[in-house]
């Protein structure tokens, strides 16, 4: 009886169709996976961790300290075999085969060669999680953990610690104040320079150009000329005074500092205005840690990269990603829309647009880094050369269109995007029945006036789809833009408040190449890690979103037919 | 568009509901009317010129990008051209004879040095003689020999009959005048050396002399018949201050050394290799020895020996070329030898490279380029012949005089050719000849490079200098193209295709509707972040857990296999428990387990067989390297890109085959896997075909994976824990810092060619097939 249902197990193919099913599954598994991947490494990044501290005495003989005191937050977990951990130097007992080791972030990047190292917890003693332990994030140098000593104000300790409870909060709450005090002046200090002082400057250059101008054309009148050096002098004690202020300012912002016992009893001395942000993550509970993480989200989508991209924020990715796709709509929709309507409704059906159409279809699936080739030689060398002679030669040889930049950039997407909106928009034509366009032919109307009002209407969810396909294929290309514009750190924005605000000549920032760069070629790629999962964690957001509207947009636009 | 014409629209067969309008009864309609309809007609006349404007501008641009992609490859293939430019003769006493003609790299100045010790500089547009100088020679002394340098070309030396040397450079100065914003070139002669010749202290009458070596450093050789050698070397400090101002610069050292050698009697020549370690001497007999300079000046004159295999060879026209890595030497036969530079202590110290029959007879001059490896030759009827040399190939021809010429030069940039045809009198050639290095084998046969122990496939584009060679084969880039596809078709084709057939045959369609949106969401994902995942975090997992991921190929199978068996055996209740198609959930925590396992078991098992680590074993007892980036981890990452490209296109091949072809399968006793087999699947095959080519094509292209998750190194094996470099990935790291029109450049540009082409070649046929599906179905 077994044996019969056995072979009819086989012999019926079941396991095959098990085989087949087990493909979708480990598919599956494959996309969820790797998305929970992302998710959790993305997101566990802002998380704010416990900060342990041990010491640590492993078995090598080449080792200086015998026991050393460590502070950090622990990133990774693994075990590793015994005759690993021989290789690298460790005498180790007989008889154990595997040892659990652990990844910790020490920060204090500044302090001692390396920011992370493996510590095998075999041989880790004391770990403990003390409450005050306090983490520094700074401008520069990464985090920084240990415990506060004291604050001092120029110089001079306000508040020591005397070791207990009570003054150890004392100690803290004036700390946060004072921080707070400090993060204000910053702010009134890059205010004034973004603002006032770029004002002045702006003013202060117009004046000096209008004054050579001047110095040219010798018969205007001297009283001008007058009346110009008296702006200019008050303008320029103006400067002076703001200068002034942000002097004062400036002292004033670096007038406290906090010392720190780090691990091992060395002491630092840090100046508030280079701390961010001080919490003590043992004591957090979980609304804090959730506030602390709000915030941390919003820094790094709302601030600028700190520390060669491995710290801060991305917000300039983001916008140049956001402005250069937008200027690839700007381009791909209309001529991607007109090419399409051609195609279909004024190109004579025959053999040749069935090839134009099968051709326009295929250059979907040529390689993009083929348009960026193509783009870095044509539009950037040719198109691009021939700007920079025409009209501005007079900053030859520095090239002013003649290089990658955004305008490039945004055509050569267009361009490697326009198959899938016009292979779209085609499509959504030619659902339209017939029987509407001859009704609306039939009353009177022109054909152009039947494609506007009859045709388009119909069709137009097709073309949005066709468009946000376009986009989520642009927002996840890199290849080509490697070639025509993109670069790891921009000085500035694409748009900006100078004149002329859009700036199309402009390298800018994106999310695609920002995790290639950062991942591949930043020099503390463990300290960056974080950050590119968590970049691509909103790339792969951004894109699934769009794919995910385009999709809903497809399934009412068949429904609705 | 003529609104008299009816403009119709007629659809391709293949669309179901097509319309066929006309306009013309809409437009004659408004031909009536005025004002508002006039208007009307206006628009619609507009919109119909310009729709098909922008339509037809639009198709034409993505046409560009094939045409441009072909304007630029093209000229890599062009032949070069030659043309005559001017000729002209020089007033020159009788029986003077020219000793040296060069071509200089600024202007069209040329240099003429004549037996008489007369340079001349002479304006090769026009024939008129610049300045003139008499080189500082006694009264009574005579050249006997004159040589040059190769690697920085412009070093000369005369050796005397009084057993002097006299070294001299020739230099130039350019004056800007404000007036006319024009520039003017000097040209003249510095002696590094002093304007007294050196005595070299020879025996006899010199009658060879070599000469290399750079500003701080110059060696002189001498030869004379008696076989008494005089080495000569002059060295001094480059300090900070003499690279401002050379007066600065402090006196060169010289150093001597002289030894007799063991001479066979006949005629010699010598030569110094540009990197100033040895000394050769060529024989008539085709002898050759050579001398460790460093050893000779330490007073160690043992030489080495060796026979070079040619007959007479013909001494006097021996040239290097640019780098000094390869001599050639014609022979009597109209032959030129290239030989490659091996080292004196090697077996073979000239490693006989390539020959290139020229003329079936002595050949009467031939120089080298300073900049490439061109050579160019004339024959005693005066027919000249270019080659290069790494490529193999002749690159033009031309009949310059009627004899054979006098002298030759050609200008550092290879553009401009100076012969002396006839006493005197002078032609001046332009040469265009952009790509010598190009050919068909150059890019896609074994070359011999100089350096290597072999012809070989070798991508290297960028040199370490000027006088390198640039290798451009395209053959490592292809083959680590077809590499990565090839692996990760390995991983994605079964998944993708087993994958879809369970999903478009089997699965249940509420549980469809939910995981092909899931699968689709793969697509989304951009490749960047695949090849950072790749790159980043499996390459060092799997180089951790290397073993793990081999236990996942054992165990999955075999759990899956007894999940099924297991399932096959439960009573009849439960197995209806679940529904037809739904056996995807229950087989979701069966694999998560089999993986597990496989990360649980691996630690001991490598304990138990492969001492501990299993990498030290494999390279222990395999003799495999692993690389942790490598062709396995490209595997996984770019399969899983590609994975949902063929899902889509075989699960809609798959899912669209007629219902009732299966249904009457199925009715005749059929079990669901024979009618899938028997059935579904040879109706369905040219759908999963194309989806297999076009997850191909993509493959091949992708770029940013490999670009993060391999080592990007040009090499050529298959091996699992090997890295490549694709096509792709190399166009992407080049092209930003080739220089635009050269070489290079246009070599990345047929690259990307080549990937358009393939892609596009593979696109069309899979969408050929996939048309040809559809009438299939549609018929049935």
């Amino acid at each position: 009886m077994k044996v019969a249902r056995l072979q009819n197990w086989a012999g019926s193919g079941t396991p095959f169709i098990w085989i087949t099913a087990s493909a979708v599954a480990i598919s599956l598994i494959m996309v969820v996976g790797l998305l929970s991947l992302l998710a959790f490494k993305g997101m566990g990044h802002f998380w704010p961790k416990q900060v342990m501290q041990g010491n640590y005495n492993p078995p090598i003989a080449s080792r200086a300290i015998a026991t050393s005191e460590f502070i950090g937050e622990r990133v990774q977990f693994e075990a590793v075999a015994a005759e690993q951990l021989a290789d690298n130097g460790f005498a180790l007992s007989l008889g154990v085969d595997t040892y659990q080791r652990q990844l910790v972030k020490f920060g204090n990047r500044d302090l001692s060669e390396s920011d992370f190292g493996w510590i095998v917890m075999e041989f880790t003693s004391d770990i403990a999680y003390p409450a005050d332990i306090v983490v520094l994030e700074r401008r520069r140098w990464g985090n920084l953990y240990g415990y506060m000593e004291s604050v001092l104000q120029q110089a001079k300790e306000v508040v020591p610690n005397a070791g207990d409870q009570s003054t150890d909060e004392t100690l803290w709450q004036d700390f946060q104040q004072r921080l707070q005090r400090t993060a204000q002046l910053l702010e009134e200090i890059s205010l004034l320079e973004s603002r006032q002082l770029a004002r002045i400057n702006r003013q202060i250059e117009q004046l000096r150009r209008q004054q050579s101008r001047n110095e040219l054309l010798i018969s205007e009148p001297a009283q001008d000329l007058d009346a110009d050096v008296r702006q200019l002098s008050l303008l320029e004690s103006q400067y002076g005074d703001f200068q002034t202020r942000l002097n004062n300012l400036a002292e004033q912002v670096n007038r406290d500092s906090v010392r720190l016992i780090t691990a091992n009893n060395q002491r630092i001395e840090i100046p508030l205005s280079e701390i961010i942000r001080a919490y003590r993550p043992n004591q957090l509970d979980f609304t804090e840690k959730l506030t602390l993480f709000m915030t941390k989200v919003l820094e790094f989508v709302a601030d600028d990269p700190r520390e060669g991209n491995t710290e801060g924020g991305i917000f300039p990715a983001i916008f140049g990603t956001v402005v250069m796709v937008l200027l690839m709509s700007m381009l791909v929709a209309p001529f991607g829309v007109i090419a399409a309507i051609y195609l279909r409704e004024y190109a004579r059906q025959g053999l040749l647009t069935r090839i134009i159409r099968i051709a326009v279809n295929n250059l979907a699936g040529v390689p993009s880094i083929v348009y960026g080739v193509f783009g870095l030689g044509f539009f950037i060398y040719i198109v691009g050369g021939e700007i920079d002679r025409q009209f501005f030669a007079e900053a030859l040889p520095a090239p002013t269109f003649g290089t990658p930049g955004l305008l490039w950039a945004s055509l050569t997407l267009a361009l490697l995007t326009m198959p899938v909106v016009i292979v779209a928009t085609e499509e959504g034509l030619a659902r339209v029945p017939r029987s509407l366009r001859e009704g609306s032919l039939a009353l009177g109307a022109t054909k152009f006036e039947t494609i506007v009002k009859v045709v388009f209407p119909i069709a137009s969810p097709a073309m949005m789809t066709g468009l946000m396909l376009a986009i989520a294929r642009a927002a996840g290309t890199v290849a080509p833009l490697m070639l025509v514009g993109v670069v790891k750190l921009a000085p500035s924005l694409p748009v900006n408040g100078l004149y002329p605000y859009l700036h199309l000549n402009q390298k800018f920032m994106h999310l695609g190449y920002h995790i290639y760069g950062v991942g591949l070629q930043s020099p503390n790629t463990q300290a960056a890690m974080p950050l590119v999962f968590a970049t691509a964690l909103l790339l792969v957001a951004v894109i699934a979103l769009l794919n995910f509207s385009a999709a809903v947009l497809r399934n009412r636009l068949r429904e609705g037919l | 568009m003529n609104s008299q014409l009816p403009d119709v629209i007629a659809e391709s067969k293949e669309q179901t509901a097509g319309p066929v309008i006309t306009d013309t009864t809409a437009a004659t309609c408004l031909h009536q009317s005025s004002g508002k309809s006039r208007r009307r007609l206006l628009q619609n006349q507009v919109a119909g010129l310009i729709i098909p404007l922008g339509g037809i501008g639009v198709i034409l641009t993505l046409l560009l990008l094939f045409v441009f992609l072909l304007f630029e490859v093209l000229p890599l293939f062009r032949s070069a051209s030659l043309e005559l430019f001017t000729e002209f003769s020089l007033p020159t006493p009788a029986n003077v004879q020219t000793l040296h003609l060069a071509a200089m790299e600024q202007g069209s100045i040329g240099f003429r040095l004549t037996d008489d010790g007369t340079a001349s500089f002479i304006d090769l547009a026009s024939g008129r003689l610049i300045s003139q100088e008499k080189l500082p020679l006694a009264e009574d002394d005579v050249i006997t020999d004159f040589t040059t340098t190769m690697g920085n070309g412009t070093l000369m030396a005369v050796v005397l009959a009084s057993g002097k040397a006299l070294v001299f450079v020739r230099q130039y100065r350019t004056d800007f005048s404000t007036e006319n914003k024009n520039r003017t070139i000097t040209p003249f002669l510095v002696y590094p050396l002093g304007r007294n010749p050196i005595a070299l202290g020879s025996k006899g009458i010199p009658t060879s002399l070599a000469v290399a070596g750079q500003d701080d450093s110059i060696m002189l050789a001498a030869w004379d018949p008696t076989g008494h050698i005089r080495v000569l070397h002059a060295k001094r400090e480059r300090d900070l201050m003499s690279t401002i101002d050379p007066a600065a610069s402090s006196a060169y050292e010289i150093y001597t050394s002289s030894f007799n050698e063991e001479t066979s009697g006949d005629e010699q020549r010598i030569l110094i290799d540009s990197t100033l370690r040895h000394l050769w001497f060529l024989s008539e007999s085709g002898q050759l020895r050579a001398y460790d300079l460093k050893q000779l000046f330490a007073g160690n004159s043992s030489a080495v020996d060796f026979t070079l295999g040619i007959t007479e060879p013909n001494l006097s026209a021996a040239q290097w070329l640019p780098g000094a890595d390869s001599l050639l030497l014609p022979d009597s036969v109209g032959r030129i030898h290239q030989f490659f530079l091996n080292g004196i202590d090697a077996n073979n110290p000239l490693l006989p490279a390539r020959v290139f029959t020229v003329s079936n007879q002595s050949l009467a001059t031939l120089v080298s380029e300073r900049r490439a490896k061109n050579f160019i030759s004339i024959d005693q009827q005066g027919f000249l012949r270019a080659f290069n040399a790494t490529s193999n190939r002749e690159t033009y021809s031309v009949q310059v005089s009627a004899g054979a010429p006098l002298a030759m030069a050609v200008a550092p940039r290879g553009n401009l050719l100076v012969l002396e045809i006839k006493p005197n009198r002078f032609s001046v050639w332009r040469i265009d000849n952009p790509h010598p290095e190009i050919s068909w084998t150059a890019l896609w046969g074994k070359i011999w490079y100089e350096g290597y122990a072999e012809p070989d496939y070798i991508w290297q584009s960028s040199g370490t200098g000027n006088s390198s060679e640039p290798k451009y084969s395209l053959v490592p880039l292809s083959f680590g193209t077809l590499k990565a596809a090839f692996y990760a078709m390995l991983l994605a084709a079964p998944l993708a295709l087993c994958g879809a057939i369970y999903s478009g045959y089997f699965m249940a369609s509420a549980l469809r509707r939910k995981v092909r949106p899931t699968i689709e969401l793969m697509e989304a994902l951009p490749t960047v972040v695949l090849g950072f995942l790749a790159g980043l975090w499996f390459a060092p997992v799997f180089e951790q857990h290397l073993l793990a991921v081999f236990n996942i190929l054992v165990i999955l199978p075999f759990s899956i296999l007894l999940t099924s068996l297991g399932w096959s055996l439960l009573p009849g209740n439960i197995r209806q428990s679940l529904p037809d198609g739904w056996v995807v959930v229950l087989l979701l925590p069966v694999i998560l387990l089999a993986g597990w396992l496989s990360f649980v078991v691996s630690t001991p098992v490598e304990i138990m067989f492969f001492a501990g680590d299993f990498r030290s074993w494999l390279s222990r007892e395999l003799g495999l390297d692993y690389v942790q980036r490598n062709a396995m981890v490209i595997g996984i990452a770019m399969g899983f890109a590609v994975i949902p490209t063929i899902f889509a296109i075989a699960e809609d091949a798959i899912s669209s085959v007629p219902r009732h072809l299966s249904y009457g399968s199925l009715a005749l006793g059929a079990t669901p896997w024979q009618s899938l087999y028997q059935v579904i699947l040879p109706t369905a095959s040219p759908g999963l075909c194309s989806a297999l080519l076009v997850g191909l094509g993509r493959a091949l292209g992708e770029t940013m994976i490999v670009l993060m998750a391999t080592g990007n190194t040009p090499i050529m094996d298959f091996d699992l824990f090997d890295g490549m470099r694709t096509l792709a990935a190399n166009i992407a790291i080049e092209i930003p810092e080739s220089a635009v029109d050269s070489t290079h450049y246009r070599i990345l540009f047929l690259a990307a060619m080549v990937l358009f082409l393939f892609t596009f070649f593979i696109n069309t046929v899979a969408e050929l097939v996939h048309q040809r599906l559809r009438q299939r179905y549609s018929g049935l």
